[in-house]
């Protein structure tokens, strides 16, 4: 995980198309520029990068059903519980799972636990759009292939 | 009023927060209840869940964005109870 480039996922051992379920980990840093801010004298990663967690988690399992032809983009956020604190060194374990694949949307149930315990949970909607930009697609695929195969 | 009208109107009314009784038949979604996008997205969802169908919301904008379409024939309640009904009837 590294706070300050939003990347919030370091692994992915499993995606499961036919169940649409994405399971993922993720290690907090010990260090981070965010902590210096949030907060001095006590780090806690911030509740929304624990929901950014969950939204790329997810994102990366509709591109998954999708074979990476466009971009699922974070629209609506609801029912979203961060239920403890979250500071350095945390491991993370997330899961994603596809609720609804509508038509140029879908909507997600994603959660993050730590030790069995669950520390956030939310309903996520995205819309699906083109790449917005040249290169982009090509960057996706090779940090989520990066992202699986460190699982192994 | 159909069954279908009544069931649309109620979940507009719950995910947007337009008084139920401002939504008739006539009512353009986007025009006259000025529904958003991201509303619209949200109605959406509670429609395909309600309903059992995948409203095909992708190629109606992309007809409506082409000339092919007007607003009206997917947007207009009436209308769009009607393509909802004929959704349904599709899958049985």
């Amino acid at each position: 995980m590294q706070l300050e480039y939003f990347q919030m996922i370091d692994k992915i051992p499993n995606v499961d198309l036919e169940a649409k379920t994405l399971e993922a980990n993720s290690t907090v840093p010990d260090e981070s520029t965010v902590f210096e801010g949030h907060f001095p004298g006590h780090p806690l990663v911030p509740g929304v990068l624990m929901i950014e967690t969950m939204a790329q988690a997810s994102g990366i399992l509709i591109m998954h059903t999708i074979d990476f032809e466009k971009i699922p983009l974070l629209a609506i956020v609801k029912e979203a519980k961060i239920r403890d604190f979250v500071g350095p060194g945390t491991k993370l374990e997330i899961k994603a799972r596809i609720e609804h694949e509508g038509s140029g949307y879908a909507v997600t149930r994603a959660e993050i636990r730590s030790e069995g315990k669950r520390i956030a949970n939310a309903q996520l909607t995205f819309t699906i759009m083109p790449f917005p930009a040249e290169g982009l697609q090509d960057t996706i695929k090779r940090q989520v292939a990066e992202m699986r195969a460190d699982a192994v | 009023m159909s069954d279908t009208f009544n069931q649309v109107a109620d979940i507009i009314a719950d995910t947007s927060e337009i008084p139920r009784e401002e939504i008739t038949q006539e009512s353009h979604t986007i025009d006259d209840l000025g529904i958003d996008s991201l509303d619209f997205l949200d109605i959406v969802f509670a429609i395909d869940k309600d309903f059992g169908i995948k409203i095909p919301l992708e190629t109606w904008t992309q007809e409506v964005n082409d000339g092919k379409a007007s607003t009206e024939e997917y947007f207009v309640m009436k209308n769009l109870c009607a393509k909802i009904d004929e959704l349904v009837a599709a899958k049985s």
